[in-house]
């Protein structure tokens, strides 16, 4: 009787320490894929070239490498994968908030009407003839509007169920939203509009700079923040609002800081790189796989492997073919597959 | 006292359910709430954990308006077990009882050393620590009742509030919870619970408020209150209450053609 707190607190250090080892050797590999991802593509760059690059430019370290080498490195190819690392995490969290706060494995950063409102920015932007910088803004714009009106639409229902109320006015508001964006299609000049509109729409890293990423990051802090501070709070918020509230959690200050959170960093991405549909459904999946459902080590686990399948994809996407794929489009290729591998083989694990 | 509940009404919405309530729980009492189905049962007890408003009257915890407390007080010191349902996400039974933590843990805090010992202490009370490494979903209705109920203790409130524990329990996971409520009566806890089986009243219960008809039908020592004229009042049906050599309680049938 007496040893058995011993083989417990014993058992949890064995754990944890496992857990500090699983978590470095992820780091690691998420480390080994960027440089691989900055090395690799049509220009390729050998490993001690690429070395001497990041020394020159990070650590000031003296530079032998020629400048267009040195343009692919710094211009071209870090930007996107910094970008892919950033939007790979923040979607995959965001999601992984939304399924635990709408208690459905099914749902994605998409659920409250913040892709088609950004959609609706950028595309509006676009039909507009605006520069880059002000359809960014205009998607930023659309995806918090889209979802301030749906928890808006919310509060003003009061049904008894919260929870349900958000997911069908997020459900009609989108619906709304979409039509916006096919009608601005078929307004569109269809030789130079509505081509650049159907590429925002599937999502792309290759146009990104690190400008770019430098704006949208704090914003995408901002939101994470509220999220990897309450994660273990998230498993209350999974059971549901009754169940939350009486084991004594205050979910109506609760869930709107969440959302708020996963919204920011939606919002934020998706205005840097336009839709990029799935990785925000399948990635808290696979995590949840790997290490549980208990967002202590959920939400971390999400972080990290959105960060690497969206760097895969992109690597993918632009080494596989002659013309570069859309990221939504492989994005779901990849997913749709995998994800229903997962349902038949994961069995009860999945959710 | 701890609980206080002065001509409550309780309701959803516009619809009120019951109205006029009045009784109060002390410390390491059990009360049994008798009622018919769709009786208000569960919307008193929402009412009374601060779940839902009240719609009238008012309930005092510790002398304190309930209306005037945070979550966190409330469930400090009333804990709920509803019945046991599937969660949708694969939580261990460790993971799952220790959330019962969380009134005592700031915002941003994750539990601790001390609270998982409390809930494993949770776990040993309940006889369920072999589960605690089992998945949630995958244990069986029973095991899950008793994990909501270790939840709810790992806590360490005063006071338990059981929206039927016994529903959906074989006949010896009924006997085990019944038996369970009577333990922490004698820890000093208070427990009230909600049954359809008016013989779980006499078994384990001191008291047993009875509701009919959205109105207060009794309430008294369970020995005294739960008579055949009750129950027929509130379940319409004829029962007998017949006391049989060797148990303690009487026992309670229905009298079918």
């Amino acid at each position: 009787m007496s040893r058995e707190p011993a083989v417990a607190a014993g058992a949890a250090r064995t754990q944890r320490s496992l857990r500090v080892s699983a978590a470095l050797l992820a780091g690691a590999a998420l480390l080994m894929l960027s440089v691989l991802a900055l090395a690799v593509g049509r220009y390729p760059v050998p490993l001690a070239d690429l070395a001497n690059v990041l020394g020159h430019r990070l650590f000031g370290l003296p530079g032998r490498v020629p400048a267009p080498v040195e343009t692919v490195v710094m211009q071209v190819r870090l930007p996107r994968v910094v970008a892919a690392l950033v939007v790979g995490a923040a979607l995959s969290a965001a999601g992984a908030t939304y399924q635990g706060l709408f208690r459905n494995p099914l749902v994605s950063p998409d659920i409250l009407g913040v892709s088609a409102g950004a959609g609706l920015g950028a595309v509006l932007g676009i039909y507009l003839g605006l520069p880059v910088a002000p359809i960014q803004a205009l998607a930023f714009l659309g995806g918090l509007g889209a979802v301030a009106a749906v928890y808006g639409v919310g509060l003003a229902v009061r049904r008894h169920d919260p929870v349900l109320t958000l997911v069908l006015a997020g459900v009609a508001v989108g619906a709304v939203l979409g039509a916006g964006i096919s009608l601005l299609k078929v307004m569109a000049d269809p030789y130079n509009q509505l081509p650049a509109i159907t590429f925002w729409l599937l999502g792309s890293l290759s146009s990104v700079t690190l400008g770019d990423v430098g704006a949208v990051l704090p914003m995408m802090l901002l939101g994470l923040a509220p999220l990897v501070l309450l994660r273990w709070r998230m498993n209350l918020m999974s059971l549901g609002d009754e169940e939350a509230r009486a084991l004594g959690v205050e979910t109506r200050i609760l869930r709107p800081v969440l959302i708020a959170g996963a919204t920011l960093v939606t919002a934020a991405a998706v205005s840097m790189t336009g839709v990029i549909g799935w990785i925000g459904l399948i990635v808290p999946h696979i995590a949840r796989l790997l290490v549980g459902p208990d967002y202590r080590r959920l939400l971390p686990a999400s972080l990290i492997l959105g960060a690497g399948y969206l760097l895969t994809v992109d690597l993918i996407a632009r080494t596989a073919g002659t013309i570069e794929v859309p990221l939504g489009i492989l994005t779901a290729l990849v997913g749709a597959p995998f994800f229903l591998w997962l349902l038949a083989a994961g069995r009860g694990r999945v959710g | 006292m701890l609980l206080q509940v002065e001509a409550l009404a309780y309701g959803y919405g516009d619809r009120i359910v019951g109205s006029g309530v009045s009784f109060d729980v002390a410390a390491g009492e059990v009360l049994c709430l008798l009622g018919p189905n769709g009786g208000g049962k569960t919307t008193l007890f929402k009412t009374m954990l601060g779940l839902l408003p009240a719609r009238a009257g008012r309930i005092r915890l510790d002398g304190s308006d309930l209306g005037r407390l945070s979550r966190t007080e409330i469930a400090r010191a009333m804990a709920a077990v509803s019945q046991a349902h599937a969660a949708y996400f694969p939580f261990t039974v460790r993971e799952m009882v220790v959330m019962g933590r969380a009134s005592r843990l700031g915002p941003f805090a994750a539990p601790g050393r001390a609270d998982m010992a409390a809930a494993e202490r949770a776990l040993a009370t309940l006889g369920i620590g072999h589960l605690a490494g089992a998945v949630y979903t995958e244990i069986s209705g029973g095991e899950r009742q008793l994990a909501l109920i270790a939840r709810a203790l790992s806590g360490e409130p005063r006071f338990l509030i059981m929206d039927e524990p016994t529903a959906s329990l074989d006949f010896g996971n009924q006997a085990r919870v019944l038996g369970q409520i009577r333990r922490l009566a004698r820890a000093g806890i208070a427990v009230l619970f909600s049954t359809h089986d008016p013989g779980h009243a006499l078994l384990c219960a001191d008291r047993v408020i009875a509701l009919h008809d959205g109105r207060l039908a009794a309430c008294g020592p369970a020995a005294e209150t739960v008579t055949p004229a009750l129950l027929r009042q509130i379940y319409g049906v004829d029962v007998v209450v017949a006391p049989v050599p060797g148990i303690a309680a009487p026992i309670c049938a229905p009298v079918i053609d």
